[in-house]
Formats: structure tokens, C-alpha cells, sequence
């Protein structure tokens, strides 16, 4: 037997421990040093762990709560408890306990494995409301000592136990194992849900070995490749990258000393093969680009004469198309010694071969910056339900504004209401006690209902527009797609989020959140004194930069004939920042614009009544759980709009 | 908070007894007696110019007050230097921040180790054979303290490079990097924001609760005195005027009119 042959995770895992015992599967910084585990360690911990949650009572189909950054001994929890035929339920380490109630029940979860005092406190403080917790079992020991719960245990303990239990019975542990099939349910990734409560959705190891496979295959990974793990474990995406994929291709995940490490940590490590939403290659370039602005006038030059000709012949070179003259090779050559190689590796994306973006649309300058530095970055397009592999982008054939074709094995195909709709084994088995949920998205041909709106232009690359539901009309009979009008705003750097009405209305208006760190950067370069977000928000110099970012994208509206009536009107910079903890976002940093149109509906009044300004007071939540209020006064500003046939003229 | 845990307090360890200090004819401390117990918080707070810092110098040697003694650990003594008492195991952080500011975190932390290196300079700066070993365990024992006051992501960060709340935090992990019994706070949440000073005050917690070490604070946060010490002294013009349990203190009408006046 091969790695290649396993199909279960818990038996690709022994598999590696048996053929490669001493490659290195998990890497972590302790105590700033990268501890290292090889894969027969690893399968030790794990063995370990399994058995011992078996000696407390874990039994087959049990799920296992997973709560906390991305640590080693999270990940084995997941292995262990595929290894016992249960299912790991990995939840948002960010989520406040209230939100963990719903999931908690809803998975009748007794067992959970969490990071440290923070998690166990959380856990505590809803067990009025969710008793049914009979093991609360934690990495980190830090500020736990007094707890003196008997519910409560060290994963040292547990596997302690489990070393005990192993001895006594020898063949339990392999016997478990055995029993698992690829078609039991391997995890349960629970959506964040835009509208209504989470479903849990039950993926199986065939599914995301077929997928992971799939994408190994797709961009070549094998077990030399590194990647960081950073992202949420309770996302669809790390639990592809970071677990699926590297027990399928048998690479070494490195998880990072801290959430506030990953940029130093991602430098040390160099990964390979990256994963990042738009907004973390965003906040990279902000970062760079705010240094940049302070470097000495020579350097600032040099970046600014050959990031020009980056952005001229970069992305060509990268794809290794034709057509670039030899003197721009030069120059670029040049270039790749004096700038886009120490930029790469301040980034830590000097290793990088392969590089994915997803989750959000990406602004086209940054999409251009990354790839015209050298860096492979692609788009690609999935979802929980389709164990986030539907569409990829294939090396030489990527392309600004669609998500690729569709990935080996995966059919695609679009509806007459142009949902797209998606069929392959990556699939997920059901929505976790929610057969209504699951015979509404899936349909009897076996096609998954992804809820975007999208099209296949003439290379056969799909292009994603919008979520079908929130395609709406304008009073005109014109399209209204919000998201596409939110994403060109949220290109600007100086714009963090948008939000667009539209629907059954004359016009479009929007909300707009700057974005904090650009806008004050550009308002201190202008001397601009500011004291805090809702001071900035309001100033009328802030307002001017904004109108012109609206204004640009109206011009951009304006030459697409299907979308030129929807340019944004009105809009207006909101006095607070959109936070998932005033639930305004998803955790996965969506905007809820229900929930939003409902909380703010004095200013989208105001905002149609072509009022100035408007009062309003906001309920906010702070990060340690207490509640304030916001008060401003917000104003309404009109933009410009453009007729079609007027730009003509003035081109 | 501070009451719930199983900390479990101890003897008598430091004895202030009859301290009077004067510069000149300025008489900043006048018999002022006190006493601090094993693993406990205790602040001290008064008005400015009350003579709460000098009161800390008395203890770690700064200053040597002209009458009363101190009683360190068994020991009594008059006239003390300041490394004698970091060799007892005291240490200190001060009001106004006393970092090395081009050296980076790290290395600001390991200077706190100085008094625990063993081997001579110049086998530090060969960093060879026991030198070398000797400095992979005090770095092992800083990485505790890095991880422990959650200060990773500055590791390699100029100390002036760093927002004051973070140089406040660095230089409390200085000073746990002696491993001390005895911990002098002078002011250590003064200028910090609402979210700064919450994650100090849980770091001091968590330094006496982990370690045990005795702390003694200089605060003019009364939240944050009430909050978490043990107990409370109270000085105005260089005189005790009040002691006991943050309730006590609370309630004491001396304390009550040296903080809010008197109707004359």
C-alpha cells in the first residue's frame, strides 16, 4: 500500500508514518524555535489522543468539538477522532460564547478539544444554556491550574489514558481504524451563514480526498512542499489545505507562534504552496506601500521605475508568453535583483510556486502587483458544500476577472437563471439533520446549487458575478448586483467595506467603511488631526477622497451597457466599522446587507430622501463583550454619474 | 479575582519599620511603617508628591532613608545598594520607562538575566563552550517569559519602535527575567488606554499567580488598585494615613478626604 492507494485520512496518515516515518509533517514555533514532529510522531500523538478519548467514552459517530488556533495538537484531534469513526466539528476560535451555543447543540457535542483558557472559559460560561459538555479537554495549560471541574482535562492526561488503554488492549486502536470507510462522514464544517442559522455540513473522506487530490494533481504538490497554516481550522479552505491535502500529498504544515506572528513566522518558513484572501494580500501591500512612502528618495524611485516595468512585462514573463522585447527582459531581470526579490522575501513569498486567492473578488491592481513581482497567484472558486474545489485557474491561463475552469472532475453548469451548478464527487453527503436544506441544494440529477450567479465566457472560464439571490432589480428594470459594485469599491485601498442598495428603488445608493490604517495614513501625510474612525469617517477631506473612488467606479459602470444604470447616486461614509461582532459581517468577513439595511434604515431612508445629513445612534460591542454606543452626525453626499454616450464624446 | 485563586499567602517578608526620609529640609517620608506578606498584591497609592516612589527606592536601596529599617526576608539593614537587593531577588520597573530603546526586545529581556550568568565576559563574547550552553538557557527561560506575557510578534523589534503599552510590557518581562520573590511596580498602567491596562492588570495577576512572586504597586488608577491587590497602603505628604483591604481603605475617612478634599 501507497499513500496513493489510502483512502481514508486516519489510514493515509499511518501510511506516511510506515513509508517516510522521519519527513517532517507539523512544524510550530515554541518558545521561538520551530519544534518539528515527523509523521511517525505525529501518528504517536494520535494514536495517543484516540485512545484515550475512547478510554473516557468517545464512541463511533460522536463529534468532537475543535476549538482554537491552528496548533498541532488541534489537527491530531481531528485525526483522532476519525481514527474512533467520529467527527471532528471544528468551530471559529474568534466566535463569543453565544454563537457557539447553536453549534454546540445543534452537534450534541460531549467531547471537546480546545486551545486554552479563553476557549474553556467560553464553554463554561454557556453551560446553563448548552449542558450537554461532558469533557472539556485543552492544550495549554496557562491559567487553568485552578480549575477544579473534574469535567476538565490536559490533552496530557487524555493521553496519558490513552497510553494505558493502548497497553491493555493492543488491538483496539488499528481495529477502529480498520472499520472506517471513505464514505463515513470525515468532518463537519458548519456555514457562516448569511442568512439564517449555520448548517452543518457533512463531508466525507471520499469527497475531500477526491478533492484534495484533485488539486495536488492540478498544481503538482508533493511531500517537499511547505504551506502555513493560519487560516480559521473551522473553514472549509484549511481544513482542504492545511489537512487534506497535506495528508494526500504528505507536505509539512507549519503552524505559526501567534495570530500576530504570521507575517514574521510566513518570512521564516517560506511556504510554497499559499493560501490568502484578497484582504491579507491587501493588508501586504498597504504594509508595503506605507513603507515604501517613508523610504529615501532613491529607493522610492528605483521602486516606482521598475514596478512600471513589472507592471508592463511581469505577468508575460511569469506565464511565459511570447512577445516580451529583449530589452524589457532586461530591465525586468534587473529588477528581479533590485526589487521584486527582496520584496518577495520580505513578504516571505520567495518559495512561493503556487499562490490562491478565493473567498472574496480581488482588486486588479493587486491581482497585477503579485503576479508582475513574480508570484503565481491564482484564483479559484468552491464552497463548504463543495469542499472548496470547483474551479481553478490553470498556470498560464489566469485571468483577472473569472475563477478559472472547472477542476478535474468537477461539472459544472449554469442554470437558466444563471445559478451555477456543480456535480462531482467532492461533494458534500448531507447538512447535518437538515434533509429539507439538502434536498433544496442538491437536485435530482445530483448537481449542488452554489447560490452564485455567474457565466462561461468564451475561453470557458467561469466568471462569478454575484450570489443569485442578492441579483435584484432596479424600479427601472435595470440588473442590480450589489456585490459587483461593493468589490470594484472595495478595490480602492482607502475603501474597507462597501454595501449597496438598490433593489425595487430608483437609484443605487451606498454605505461605505474606510478603511482605517489607508485613510489615516493619507490624512497624516496632509496634516490632517483626527482622534479615532468616527472622526475620520466624518471629515470632509475624507468624504472628497471617497467621491472620487465613487465617481471612478460610476465611469467604470458607465461603459458596461448591462450595468450603467446602477451607478451609485448617493452614498455616505458610515460613522462606525462593520464588525462580525455586531453580527453587521459574517465571520468569514461577508457583509450581512439584510441585517445591515434593517439596523441602519434611518440612513438608507435619509439616503433616498436626498437628505444632507443624519443623526444616528449605534449599539456597539467591544472585544471584551461590553456594549457602548456610537453617536454621529453622518453626512449624505451626492456623486457623479455618467451617461453612456457622454463618455463616448469625451474619449 | 486576586481572592479566588488557591494562592495561598504566607509570612511576613519585607518589614518596613519607623522609615523616615528627608532631602534637605524637604521630608519626603516620615515614619512610615508596613508590612508585605508572601505571594501577596499590595499597593500603595496616595496624591502626587505623597511619596509612594520614594518609598520603593527606600525598599530597593535607591535611597537610604535617615531613620527606621527594612527588613528583607530575615535580613534587617539601613543602608542597602540597589544590587544588593536585585541579589535578594527584588526587582523593579520604573514610572518612567527605562529600556535600552535601540536594542530589540529580546535582547532587553536577556539583560535582565545579567545577575544569573556564570560564566566570565569574555567567554560570553567568544560565546563558546559553557558560555554558549549557559546562554541557551537563559534564552530558553526569556522565550517563558515572551510567551508568557504574549510580547512573540516584537521579539526582533527595536524597544523605540514600540507603542508605550507594549515598552510597559517589555519592561515587566525584564524584570521577571531575574526570577525575582519581590516585584516593584512604580506605576506600571500609568498612560495606557481602557484595553492596555486591562491586559496589565491581568499580567500581574497571572506573574503572582503563576510564580508567586510578592508584588508591591504604585497606582493611581483606583479601579485598578481596587481590583487586584490584597492590600492597600495609603501615603499623603510622606505619612501613612491608611491600610487594609481595598473595602477598608475605601471607607477610611482619611483616605477619603486626602483624595477628595475636605470642606474647610
Amino acid at each position: 500500500m501507497t499513500p496513493a492507494d489510502a483512502d481514508t485520512f486516519p489510514g493515509l496518515l499511518l501510511e506516511h508514518a510506515r513509508s517516510r516515518p522521519d519527513r517532517p509533517a507539523v512544524r510550530e514555533k515554541d518558545f521561538g524555535i520551530w519544534q518539528t514532529w515527523s509523521w511517525s510522531q505525529a501518528a504517536r500523538e494520535v494514536r495517543a489522543l484516540a485512545c484515550g478519548l475512547a478510554a473516557m467514552g468517545f464512541r463511533r459517530g460522536d463529534n468532537l468539538a475543535i476549538i482554537g488556533d491552528n496548533r498541532p495538537r488541534l489537527y491530531w484531534a481531528m485525526a483522532a477522532a476519525q481514527c474512533l469513526g467520529g467527527v471532528p466539528v471544528p468551530l471559529y476560535q474568534d466566535a463569543i460564547a453565544d454563537e457557539m451555543v447553536y453549534v454546540l447543540d445543534n452537534a450534541e457535542i460531549r467531547f471537546a478539544v480546545v486551545e486554552d483558557q479563553e476557549q474553556v472559559d467560553k464553554l463554561l460560561e454557556v453551560r446553563d444554556r448548552y449542558p450537554g459538555v461532558e469533557h472539556i479537554i485543552y492544550d495549554d495549560p496557562r491559567g487553568l491550574r485552578h480549575y477544579e471541574q473534574d469535567f476538565i482535562s490536559s490533552y496530557e492526561e487524555v493521553q496519558g489514558l490513552g497510553r494505558v488503554h493502548d497497553e491493555e488492549h493492543p488491538e483496539f486502536f488499528m481495529g477502529e481504524v480498520e472499520v472506517g470507510r471513505p464514505d463515513d462522514v470525515a468532518i463537519m464544517l458548519y456555514t457562516s451563514g448569511t442568512t439564517g442559522k449555520p448548517k452543518g455540513v457533512c463531508q466525507t473522506h471520499e469527497s475531500l480526498i477526491f478533492a484534495a487530490r484533485g488539486g495536488c494533481g492540478f498544481d503538482q504538490l508533493g511531500p517537499e512542499d511547505e504551506v502555513l497554516s493560519y487560516l480559521p481550522m473551522a473553514w472549509v479552505g484549511d481544513n482542504l489545505f492545511s489537512y487534506a491535502q497535506a495528508l494526500v500529498a504528505g507536505f509539512t504544515i507549519n503552524c505559526p507562534e501567534s495570530a500576530e506572528t504570521v507575517m514574521i513566522d510566513m518570512r521564516e518558513i517560506g511556504p510554497t504552496f499559499f493560501f490568502a484572501p484578497p484582504r491579507i494580500f491587501e493588508n501586504l501591500l498597504t504594509q508595503v506601500m506605507i513603507r515604501m512612502e517613508d523610504a529615501s528618495a532613491l529607493k522610492r524611485a528605483l521602486f516606482r521605475y521598475f514596478m512600471e516595468v513589472a507592471r508592463r512585462c511581469g505577468a508575460e514573463i511569469l506565464d511565459r508568453k511570447g512577445g516580451v522585447g529583449a530589452g524589457d527582459r532586461l530591465l525586468y531581470a534587473l529588477g528581479e535583483l533590485f526589487i521584486y526579490g527582496p520584496l518577495r522575501n520580505v513578504l516571505g513569498m520567495s518559495r512561493i510556486r503556487v499562490a490562491y486567492t478565493a473567498g472574496a473578488a480581488i482588486g486588479p491592481d493587486l491581482f497585477r502587483f503579485y503576479r508582475s513581482i513574480g508570484v503565481n497567484l491564482k484564483q479559484l472558486y468552491g464552497a463548504t458544500e463543495t469542499c472548496a474545489y470547483v474551479c481553478l485557474q490553470p498556470d498560464g491561463g489566469v485571468k483577472l476577472d473569472t475563477v478559472g475552469k472547472a477542476a478535474p472532475g468537477v461539472e459544472v453548469r449554469i442554470a437558466g437563471n444563471g445559478e451555477v451548478l456543480v456535480r462531482s464527487t467532492a461533494m458534500l453527503k448531507e447538512y447535518y439533520k437538515r434533509p429539507d436544506a439538502t434536498a433544496e441544494s442538491i437536485d435530482g440529477e445530483g448537481y449542488f446549487h452554489t447560490g452564485d450567479a455567474g457565466f462561461f465566457d468564451k475561453d470557458g472560464h467561469l466568471k462569478i458575478i454575484d450570489r443569485a439571490k442578492d441579483v435584484g432589480q432596479l424600479r427601472g428594470g435595470g440588473m442590480f448586483a450589489p456585490n459587483y459594485i461593493e468589490n470594484k469599491l472595495k478595490f480602492f485601498q482607502y475603501i474597507r467595506e462597501a454595501v449597496a442598495f438598490g433593489h425595487d428603488r430608483d437609484e443605487v445608493c451606498a454605505f461605505i467603511n474606510i478603511d482605517l490604517a489607508a485613510v489615516g495614513n493619507w490624512a497624516e501625510r496632509r496634516g490632517l488631526p483626527y482622534s479615532g474612525y468616527v472622526d475620520l469617517a466624518g471629515k470632509p477631506e475624507v468624504y472628497g477622497l471617497i467621491q472620487e473612488c465613487v465617481e471612478k467606479v460610476n465611469a467604470e459602470l458607465a461603459q458596461d451597457p448591462a450595468l450603467s444604470h446602477s451607478q451609485v447616486h448617493r452614498f455616505l461614509v458610515l460613522h462606525k466599522e462593520l464588525d462580525p461582532d455586531d453580527d453587521e459581517l459574517t465571520r468569514t468577513r461577508k457583509v450581512r446587507r439584510g441585517f445591515i439595511a434593517e439596523k441602519y434604515r434611518v440612513l438608507i431612508d435619509a439616503l433616498y430622501a436626498g437628505r444632507q445629513s443624519q443623526r444616528i445612534e449605534t449599539q456597539v460591542k467591544f472585544e471584551d463583550g461590553r456594549t457602548g454606543v456610537v453617536k454621529a452626525d453622518v453626512q449624505i453626499r451626492e456623486a457623479r454619474t455618467f451617461a453612456p454616450d457622454q463618455l463616448r464624446k469625451a474619449g | 479575582m486576586a481572592n479566588g485563586s488557591a494562592r495561598h499567602i504566607g509570612d511576613v517578608m519585607l518589614k518596613v519599620d519607623g522609615i523616615s526620609l528627608s532631602f534637605g529640609g524637604v521630608k519626603a517620608l516620615t515614619d512610615v511603617s508596613f508590612s508585605v506578606r508572601e505571594h501577596e498584591i499590595l499597593a500603595i497609592i496616595g496624591p502626587n508628591g505623597a511619596g509612594k516612589s520614594s518609598m520603593l527606592n527606600c525598599i530597593n536601596g535607591v535611597y537610604h532613608p535617615q531613620q527606621g529599617s527594612i527588613t528583607f526576608r530575615g535580613e534587617t539593614r539601613t543602608q542597602m545598594r540597589p544590587h544588593q537587593a536585585a541579589r535578594q531577588g527584588m526587582a523593579r520597573t520604573f514610572q518612567n520607562i527605562a529600556l535600552f530603546k535601540g536594542m530589540t526586545v529580546l535582547d532587553n529581556i536577556m539583560t535582565g538575566r545579567n545577575l544569573k550568568m556564570r560564566t566570565n565576559f569574555l567567554l560570553q563574547a567568544l560565546y563558546w563552550g559553557p558560555a554558549q550552553r549557559e546562554e541557551l538557557a537563559h534564552r530558553r527561560k526569556v522565550e517563558e517569559i515572551i510567551d508568557f506575557l504574549q510580547i512573540q510578534h516584537i521579539r526582533k523589534t527595536p524597544v523605540g519602535r514600540l507603542p508605550y503599552g507594549l515598552q510597559k510590557r517589555v519592561e515587566l518581562a525584564r524584570a521577571l527575567a531575574a526570577e525575582p520573590t519581590m516585584l516593584l511596580l512604580d506605576e506600571p498602567m500609568a498612560g495606557m488606554n481602557v484595553e492596555e491596562k486591562q491586559d496589565m492588570c491581568r499580567f500581574v495577576l497571572d506573574v503572582n499567580d503563576e510564580f508567586g512572586t510578592t508584588i508591591i504597586l504604585i497606582e493611581h488608577d483606583m479601579g485598578v488598585v481596587m481590583d487586584i491587590s490584597d492590600r492597600v497602603v495609603v501615603l499623603d505628604y510622606g505619612k501613612k494615613i491608611g491600610e487594609g483591604t481595598p473595602d477598608e481603605v475605601r471607607a477610611n475617612k482619611a483616605v477619603i478626604d486626602a483624595y477628595l478634599g475636605v470642606a474647610h
